[in-house]
C-alpha cells in the first residue's frame, strides 16, 4: 500500500481533484443541457406538451425523420461493411486513396455536402436538368433528404470496422476458407461475430447523427411544413416562429431518441460480453 | 496424396519471394521446410494451400493440376502459426466447423458429426474442454485444438506452419511426438514449416532446406546432416567448426594453427567444416593436425558434455564447440582455461570458390591418437 502510494498521480489530491473536475465539466456540459431541454419541453405541463408532440406538422416530421434513419442506416451499414472489407481483406492499386476517399465526409461542411448535391441534381442542376425531364424531382423532397443524410453519415460503419478489421487480420477467414466454407458462411459464422461490436457502435453513431443531421438537409429540404421538415429543421422553424415550448417538446424527442440509443448500446454491450466472456467451466489441462 | 510443386516462382513488388522452386513432396511422409527467416517457406506454404497465387508455375496434388482450384476445393489441412481459433465458438464448434461446410450431399449428419467431434476430442485428450472457448485455452491446448480442426474432414494432405513456434520447450516436445504418433496413424502427406532444425531433424522424413526464396537442399534428416551440400546448409544444420586459412605445403594454415590436407592444390583460400562430432581433444598435437584451443565453458547438461573452446594463436569467427561423453569427460577432466588440441577425424573442405564440399577422412590417423589422450 505505501509503496502504491509514491505512483505518479496516485495522491489523494490529484485524484480527487482531477475525478472533480472531470464529473463537474460532465455535469456542466452534458447534463444540465439535456435536463434543460426537457424541463423547458414540460414547464407548460403535459397537455400543452402532447398538443406540442401530437401537432399534425410535428408528427409529419417524426414520421420524415425515422425514415430518413430507417433508410440511412442500412444502406451505410452494407455501404461501410463493404468498403471496410474491400479495403482491409484485399489488396488493389488506389486502396490508400479510397482510404482516404472515406473520410470527405467528415472534412467537408455538411453545408457545403448539401450545397454540392443541389448543384448536381437540383433543377439547373448537371443531373437535375436530365432527372427533372424525366420527372423526378430529388431536391426539395424526401428522397434528396436521404442522399445528404447517407452521405453526411457514411464514414462512421467504415471508420468504426477499417482499424478492428486491419488489426484481427485474416487469418480466422483464412482457416474457414480453407475449411470448405463459403464466403457468406465466412461472413456470418466467423467476420461477423468478430467486428458485431464496432457494427454496432457504428450504426448508433449513424443512427444519431442521421436523426439529427441539420446543416446539409437544410440545404436541400427547402423546409416546407408536412412535406420536407425533418425533427431538427422543425425545432428550428418552431422557435423561429416564438414557440420555444413547442421547440423545446421537438428537441425533448430528439434528446430521448439520443438517450435510447445510448441504453440500448449499454443493452447490447452487456448482453455482448455475457455471450463472450461466460464463467470458466472447471476441468483439466 | 503426393506433391508437386513445379517452377513456382513469385514476388511481392520488386522482393523475389519464390525463385524457381520445384519439388516433390512424397505421398504419407512428413516433410520439413527449414529455413532462416524470411526465405520463403510460408509464402511457399500458402501457394500450395492456395492461399497465395504463384506468379508461374504449377501444383500439383497426386498428378493433378491443382493451380486453378480455389482453396475450398483442394481439401486439405492447414495449421496456422498462430493457431487462428474461431474465437466467437466453442472448441467443438470449431472442431466441427469444417464438417459443417461441406456441401449438403456430402455432409453428414448432425447427430454423425458431434460423435465424430468427440472422437477428436478424445484423440487430442481434451473432452472435458468441449464448451469452452479458444481464450480459455492455453498454448499447447489452443495448438491441439487447431490440430483436430484441421483433421476432422480427413484431409489427405496437412500443411502446418511453425506448428509449435510459439509454445515452451516442454510442451513442445510433446506435441512433436503426438504428431508423430498421429502422422504415424493416418499417413496423410505432410508439410510443416520451421526454422528450429533440431524439430526439423528430429520430426521428419525428409527435410527441405530453403534460402533466399530457394531449395537449397532436399534430403532425409541424417543425409541432409552428413552430407551437407553447401556451406549454407552447413551453418545453418547444428553447430560447425571452422577453419579458414590458406593451403600451403599441402596443409590449411592459419596462424599457427594446421591440418593436413593431402592432395589439395596449393596456394588457394579454403574453409575446413568440423562437426562437433567429427572432433576429440587431446593434450598434444598429432601428426595431421594442430589446431590449439583454449576452453571457455563446459556444459554438461544432455546426454552429451559440451565443451566450448576458442582458438589460441589463431583466428575463428565462432566458437568452436566439441562434444564428449560423461564418460570419457570423467576420465579425462578438462577444465575450464586448459589450452587443449583439437583433432579431427573427418572434415569437410571447400576449397577456393567451389560451392560443394568435398570431405577429407583422417580416420585411421585419429583413431592412434585419440588413445594418446
Ligand atoms: N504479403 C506480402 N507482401 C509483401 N512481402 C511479403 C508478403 N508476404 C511475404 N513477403 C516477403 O516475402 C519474404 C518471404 O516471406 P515468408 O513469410 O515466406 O518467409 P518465412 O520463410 O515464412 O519467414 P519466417 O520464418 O520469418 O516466417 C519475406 O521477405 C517477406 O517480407
Ligand atoms: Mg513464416
Amino acid at each position: 500500500m505505501s509503496a502504491e502510494q509514491h505512483r505518479v498521480g496516485d495522491q489523494p489530491w490529484v485524484r480527487r481533484s482531477l475525478i472533480g473536475l472531470a464529473v463537474s465539466l460532465t455535469v456542466i456540459l452534458l447534463v444540465i443541457p439535456v435536463v434543460v431541454i426537457f424541463t423547458e419541453a414540460l414547464s407548460a405541463g403535459w397537455s400543452t406538451f402532447s398538443d406540442n408532440i401530437l401537432d399534425e406538422y410535428s408528427l409529419h416530421a417524426i414520421g420524415l425523420t425515422l425514415l430518413v434513419a430507417l433508410l440511412t442506416v442500412p444502406l451505410n451499414l452494407v455501404f461501410g461493411t463493404a468498403l471496410a472489407w474491400a479495403v482491409t481483406r484485399f489488396r488493389f492499386p488506389g486502396r490508400k486513396l479510397l482510404i482516404t476517399l472515406i473520410d470527405i465526409p467528415f472534412a467537408v461542411s455538411p453545408v457545403v455536402a448539401g450545397l454540392l448535391y443541389l448543384l448536381l441534381y437540383g433543377r439547373n442542376g448537371w443531373l437535375g436538368g436530365w432527372l427533372s425531364s424525366h420527372d423526378v424531382q430529388l431536391m426539395f423532397a424526401w428522397p434528396g433528404i436521404v442522399m445528404v443524410t447517407v452521405f453526411v453519415t457514411c464514414p462512421f460503419v467504415a471508420r468504426e470496422l477499417i482499424p478492428l478489421m486491419q488489426q484481427q487480420g485474416s487469418e480466422e477467414e483464412e482457416a474457414g476458407v480453407v475449411l470448405g466454407a463459403s464466403g457468406w458462411r465466412i461472413f456470418s459464422k466467423i467476420t461477423l461475430p468478430n467486428i458485431k461490436w464496432a457494427l454496432i457502435y457504428g450504426v448508433v453513431l449513424t443512427n444519431a447523427r442521421a436523426v439529427g443531421e441539420f446543416g446539409a438537409v437544410s440545404v436541400v429540404s427547402g423546409n416546407v411544413r408536412g412535406q420536407t421538415n425533418t425533427l431538427p429543421l422543425h425545432v428550428e422553424l418552431l422557435y423561429q416562429d416564438y414557440n420555444v415550448a413547442g421547440a423545446f417538446a421537438a428537441a425533448s424527442l430528439l434528446a430521448a431518441i439520443a438517450i435510447l440509443t445510448l441504453i440500448a448500446k449499454a443493452i447490447v454491450e452487456w448482453r455482448q460480453s455475457r455471450i463472450e466472456h461466460p464463467a470458466p467451466k472447471t476441468g483439466g489441462a | 496424396m503426393s506433391i508437386t510443386i513445379d517452377r513456382i516462382k513469385k514476388s511481392f513488388g520488386k522482393f523475389q519471394a519464390l525463385n524457381d522452386v520445384s519439388l516433390d513432396i512424397p505421398e504419407g511422409k512428413l516433410t520439413a521446410l527449414l529455413g532462416p527467416s524470411g526465405s520463403g517457406k510460408t509464402t511457399l506454404l500458402r501457394i500450395i494451400a492456395g492461399l497465395e497465387s504463384s506468379d508461374s508455375g504449377r501444383v500439383l496434388f497426386g498428378g493433378d493440376d491443382v493451380s486453378n482450384l480455389h482453396v475450398r476445393d483442394r481439401n486439405i489441412g492447414f495449421v496456422f502459426q498462430h493457431y487462428a481459433l474461431f474465437k466467437h465458438l466453442t472448441v467443438a464448434q470449431n472442431i466441427a466447423f469444417g464438417l459443417e461446410s461441406l456441401p449438403r450431399r456430402s455432409r453428414p449428419s448432425k447427430q454423425e458429426i458431434n460423435e465424430r467431434v468427440a472422437k477428436l476430442l478424445e484423440m487430442i485428450q481434451l473432452p472435458q474442454l468441449a464448451d469452452r472457448y479458444p481464450a480459455q485455452l492455453s498454448g499447447g491446448q489452443k495448438q491441439r485444438v487447431a490440430l483436430a480442426r484441421a483433421l476432422a474432414t480427413k484431409p489427405r494432405i496437412l500443411l502446418l506452419d511453425e506448428p509449435f513456434g510459439a509454445l515452451d520447450a516442454k510442451v513442445r516436445k510433446d506435441l512433436r511426438r503426438w504428431l508423430r504418433a498421429l502422422h504415424d496413424e493416418f499417413h496423410f502427406t505432410s508439410i510443416f514449416v520451421t526454422h528450429d532444425q533440431e524439430e526439423a531433424l528430429e520430426l521428419s522424413d525428409q527435410v527441405v532446406v530453403m534460402s533466399q526464396g530457394q531449395v537449397e537442399q532436399v534430403n532425409s534428416p541424417t543425409g541432409l546432416y552428413a552430407r551437407p551440400e553447401s556451406r549454407f546448409v552447413f551453418d545453418f544444420l547444428g553447430h560447425v567448426n571452422v577453419l579458414s586459412g590458406v593451403v600451403k605445403g599441402q596443409s590449411l594454415v592459419q596462424g599457427n594453427a594446421r591440418v593436413a590436407l593431402p592432395g589439395v592444390v596449393n596456394n588457394q583460400e579454403a574453409q575446413l567444416y568440423l562437426r562437433p562430432h567429427e572432433v576429440q581433444l587431446a593434450k598434444a598435437p598429432v601428426a595431421h593436425a594442430r589446431l590449439p584451443l583454449r576452453i571457455e565453458a563446459i556444459s554438461l547438461i544432455g546426454s552429451e558434455v559440451r565443451i566450448e573452446l576458442a582458438p589460441e594463436g589463431w583466428e575463428s569467427n565462432e566458437i568452436w564447440e566439441v562434444g564428449m561423453s560423461h564418460g570419457e569427460f570423467a576420465c579425462h577432466n578438462p577444465t575450464r582455461g586448459e589450452l587443449w588440441y583439437a583433432i579431427p577425424a573427418v572434415g569437410h573442405l571447400f576449397a577456393g570458390d567451389s560451392a560443394q564440399p568435398e570431405t577429407v577422412d583422417w580416420h585411421s590417423t585419429a583413431h592412434a591418437s585419440a588413445a594418446n589422450m
